[in-house]
Formats: C-alpha cells, structure tokens, sequence
C-alpha cells in the first residue's frame, strides 16, 4: 500500500512537520492556541488558508440565508397573524396543517421534489412552461439579474421552510395571547381601526418572545444551509464544509464548526439585546 | 427492626386513587379531542407493526436483485412484480422502504431513549442542587447548544470514518452520536421542572425523612416532571427521523447496502428524470412517519399539560 519513493523516515520527518507525532490534547492545544492569534490553520486538501476559504465562501451563503431570512420573515409572521386573528377558521387550519407540514419535511427531500417539478420536468400551466434553474449561482459569468434571482428561487424556497413553519406557529400562539390582553380592549374601545389595532398594538408586543425563536433557529438555517448548498451546487460555506468532509480535510471543517459558532453565539448575544430593547420590562443581572 | 419507618417508604404524591381515576379520565378525554393526534397514534402503530414485521410482509429480500428483469435501469412500479417498482439497482422499492423503516424507527427510538437519559441526569442534577453545579452544567449545555448540531453530527461521523473506515458507521455509532449530541433540550426542560419542584413541600417531606438525595430526584420529583418529557421525547423521535435519514442521506450515516430510507434517496438524485419513484416513495415514508409522530406529538401536550403551549 505503501508509495515506493517515501522512505519511512520521510514519512516520520512529515509526521513530525505536521506535528502528526505529538498526542491529541497536544495537538488540540495548539489549534487552540492559534486560533485564539486568529488563525484557523491550512486545509489538508488544498493547503489554502482556512479563514480564507471560508471567508471567500461567506457571502454566497449570507445572500442565500439572507434571502430565506427575508422570505421567512414576512411569510412566517403574516401566516401567523392571518391565522390568529381568526382562530380556529378554515384559514387558520390550512395555516396550521401547512406549519406541520413544513415541520415534517425532510429538507433534503423536499429540494429533491422541487428539483423534480421545476428542474427536471417543469411544470406547465396557463399555456406557459415553467423551468428553474437548480444548481449553481448563475448560468455564466457574466452578471444577469434575473439569471441571479432565477438560480435563487429554489434554495430559498427550500430554506425557508422550516423556519416559515416554525415561525408560524410561534407567532400565532403568541398573538393568540396579546389578543386577550386588556390594552388591546382598550384599542378596540378607543375606537381604533383593526388594522392598526392588530399592528401597532398586537403585533409590536406579540412579535417579542418570536425575536429569540427566531435567534434560536439560525444554527437549523445553517445546519440547512449545509444540505441545501450541497443539494444545489450552491458555492457557498456549506457546500466547502461538504466538500471538505469527503476529503477528511479536518483543519477546514474545524474552522467552520469554529467560524458557525462564534455566528450562532453572537446573533444570540444580539437577540438578548434586541429583546431588553424591545421589552424594557426585561432585566438582565 | 421490621417496625421502624423506613425513609421513603412513602411514594411521591400523585394524589389518592379516586383523584387519580379522574385526572386520568381527563387526559383521556383531552387526547381523544384531537383528532389528528388520534389518526397519527394509528398511522405510526401500523409503521411500527410493517416494520417488525418485514421479515414476513415484505414481497422480497431487500438485498435481492432481480436479474432476471433488470437491466442497468430501476424498473417502473408495477413492473415484473414489484409493486413500487426497484432501484437503480434491481432491488425491490418495496421490501427496502419496509427494511428501512426497521433501522430509522429503530435508530430514532434508541437515540431518543440516549437523549432522555442523558437529559434527565444533567436536567435533574442542575435544577435539584443548584448553585455552582447549575450554573456549570447548564453552561456546558450552551456550549453543546452554540455548535449547529447537523455539521457537528457530519464531523464526527467523518472523524469514525477517518480513522477507521465508513464501514465502521455502524448502526450503533449513529445512535451514540446522535443521542449524545442532542439531549441538550432535555436538560432544560427537566431542570425548570425541577427548580420549582424543589421548593414544593413534598420534596421538603421527603427530605425530613431522610431520603438520600437521588431517591428524592428519581422517585419524588421526576414523576412530577414526566409529562413534559414524554411530549418532548416523542416530538424527538420525529427530529432524529429526520436526522438520521440528513445523513444517510448525505452518505454519513447508515452505510448501503443495508437500507435506511435516508440512504436509499442517496441516489436517487441521478436518476430522477428517468425514475422518479425511486426519488419519490422513501421521502414520502419520511414525511408521513414525522407528520404522524408530531401530530401525535401535539396531542399528547394539549392532553397532559393543557397549560403547556
């Protein structure tokens, strides 16, 4: 198995270049130590600077997450306010079922099935044909905004879902709670138009526990980012960590768990934030 | 000595029969109000039955390949005798999706037992003694909580892979990843249970008796806090479905040819214009088993904790 033109003391002299020979808590230590200089080390497969990599990658997957971020946003909290202003109606059920749904959905099945619909076959209705592109960024490089947005489409579809789903839910049963409140009795008996009732007075107080679901739901968008990225050839952060696991290439995902991490604690740190500025009845020690 | 109380000799209170008859009756009558709950609990006994029962339902050997029909190509449902149809490989749709549920109900059910023991010592032992100890174990669980669990999950798989082989990704080693990474929500929940049932005056009782401290966490207090960690168990079983077929999926968890309904969408992707079934069928198992288990799921918390949203 061994290659003939590596003599085994040039294997042990790489081992030792490598500090292969030293002992894992060693070797952990000294990743430790260099990560905490701000340097995530060199990929095994392609010897590139780790943080480089990443960071080359980084903005393809903020435009993805971006975008589903958005998309979730909006979609999610109406599909709850639509369906807690009239709990219990047809549209709250269809709202409810779909939330399940979509909590029920394996991610990497649900890509498979629109990639099936829009992609391989597409779909034709209304005497026009249907077609999405499903892999990559774009068709080529030269910059063409509606190629950008027809390559997007899917990924985000396929992302957003669950966060739709369990935003949803979440909102609706928050809402659900401010509608009983006394102070939107009072909005009602100044005579208040319901729009504004429901959004100024409800949404603003409802919206608040749903900022830390939301937080709390990003490590699930990156962890779908991951299966997305790699279901659509998406040449984002995701795709190189899934790349980089076939090749054992353990210094880059390293850095990603790393990287993901310190994302997942400081958007965290900023809904602990958000949510004392939102509801100033909230002390922290 | 035979006429000395013995500590703990009284259980914990769950109030006298009668009481007891009737909180039951409540529960019943609360779960039976949902509907959907109702047709889940239906739907997941006849996936649990086809799945122990594989061996004598399914039409065939879920490793067979049928020569005598197949010719390089998955053969459409109906075709030569199978019923959905085969894979890319000349194996019975069928007989696999049965097999597979085997080893993803088995997988999941295995791993959320894991989860739940594991939570409910960290839970208990944060929430019952407090202080110093709660404060450590519960940041050790934000630490475990910061890390996405599916990349986390992916590189440890490849680190069983590395240093053995991917063969090496047996059955049990997808088991102790996953229920050893993910009983985090557990703690939690068994700890806010236990931080408000340790001022409670039955736990007071049990302590002036004497009982030894892991007596009255086990059987005073967790008997209190069981009805939040059966909905949270069941609800889990419906997460690690989901998580076990992501990474057979992705090729990092149950290792072909034995058959996982993640791993037999694996290749499904290359030959979706031709043959869709193959891409079709297993995903809808998936769907249809978590739908079943989180509406069940969503039953069981209106029926035990009506307070509970």
């Amino acid at each position: 198995m061994q290659n003939p033109h590596i003599t085994q003391a040039d294997i042990e002299r790489l081992k030792h270049n490598f500090g292969l020979d030293q002992p894992l808590p060693i070797r952990y230590l000294h990743w430790l130590g260099m990560v905490v200089q701000g340097h995530l080390g060199y990929s095994t497969s392609n010897s590139e600077d780790v943080a480089t990599a990443i960071l080359e990658r980084m903005p393809a997957t903020l435009l993805l997450m971006g975008c589903s971020f958005f998309l979730s946003l909006v979609i999610g909290v109406s599909f709850g306010i639509i369906a807690a202003i009239k709990p219990y109606s047809a549209i709250d059920y269809a709202i409810t079922t779909f939330a399940f749904f979509g909590q029920s959905m394996p991610v990497f099945w649900f890509a498979l099935m629109l990639q099936l619909a829009f992609a391989v076959t597409g779909i034709t209705a209304f005497g026009y044909h249907f077609a999405l592109p499903s892999a990559g960024l774009a068709s080529n490089d030269d910059f063409d905004l509606g190629d950008r947005i027809a390559h997007l489409i899917l990924p985000t579809i396929v992302l957003s879902l669950l966060s739709i789903a369990t935003w949803s839910r979440f909102t609706r049963s928050s809402m659900l709670e401010v509608v009983k409140t006394d102070y939107m009795r009072t909005a009602a008996a100044k005579g208040l138009d319901r729009a504004t009732i429901i959004l100024r007075h409800g949404l603003k107080n409802a919206l608040i526990p749903v900022v830390t679901i939301i937080a709390l739901s990003l490590p699930g968008l990156v962890a779908g980012a991951v299966v997305t990225e790699t279901i659509f050839a998406w040449p984002g952060m995701g795709r190189l960590f899934f790349n980089a696991l076939g090749q054992f290439d353990f210094p880059l995902l390293m850095g990603y768990l790393m990287m993901t991490s310190v994302l997942v604690v400081f958007f965290n740190i900023l809904a602990d934030v958000a949510y004392a500025w939102l509801d100033p009845r909230v002390k922290y020690d | 000595m035979a006429t000395t109380l013995v500590p703990g000799a009284i259980t914990a209170p769950v109030g006298d029969d009668d009481e007891f008859q009737i909180e039951r009756h409540g529960i019943w009558k609360r779960f039976r109000k949902h509907k959907l709950a109702f047709v889940g609990a239906f739907v997941l006994i006849a996936i649990v039955l086809i799945a122990v029962l594989a061996k004598f339902l399914a039409p065939a050997d879920p490793n067979f390949i049928d020569q005598a029909h197949w010719s390089g190509y998955p053969l459409a449902p109906g075709v030569a005798g199978h019923l959905l149809g085969t894979d890319e490989n000349g194996r019975d749709l069928l007989s696999r999706l049965m097999f597979g549920a085997q080893i993803s109900l088995t997988v999941a059910f295995l791993a959320v037992l894991m989860e739940l023991v594991i939570g409910t010592v960290v839970g208990a032992i944060a929430g019952y003694y407090g202080g110093w100890i709660d404060y450590a174990l519960m940041r050790l669980t934000d630490v475990f909580l910061s890390i996405p669990l599916l990349p986390l999950l992916l590189v440890l798989t490849a680190i069983v892979s590395a240093t053995s082989s991917k063969a090496a990704l047996g059955f049990g080693v997808i088991v102790v990843i996953i229920g050893g990474l993910s009983w985090m929500p557990v703690a939690r929940l068994v700890r806010a249970a236990f931080l408000s049932l340790r001022e409670k005056e039955f736990c007071e009782a049990a302590r002036a008796l004497g009982n030894r401290d892991s007596r009255i966490i086990f059987r005073h207090l967790l008997p209190n806090a069981v009805a939040p960690l059966i909905v949270q168990g069941t609800l889990e079983v419906a997460n690690v479905i989901i998580l076990e077929s992501t990474l057979s999926f992705l090729g990092f968890g149950i290792q072909p040819p034995t058959a996982s309904w993640g791993n037999m969408l694996a290749n499904a992707e290359s030959n979706m214009a031709i043959a869709p079934w193959v891409a079709i069928f297993p995903g809808l198992c998936i769907l249809v088993t978590v739908l079943a288990i989180n509406y069940l799921g969503d039953g069981l918390r209106d029926a035990l904790d009506p307070n509970m949203k």
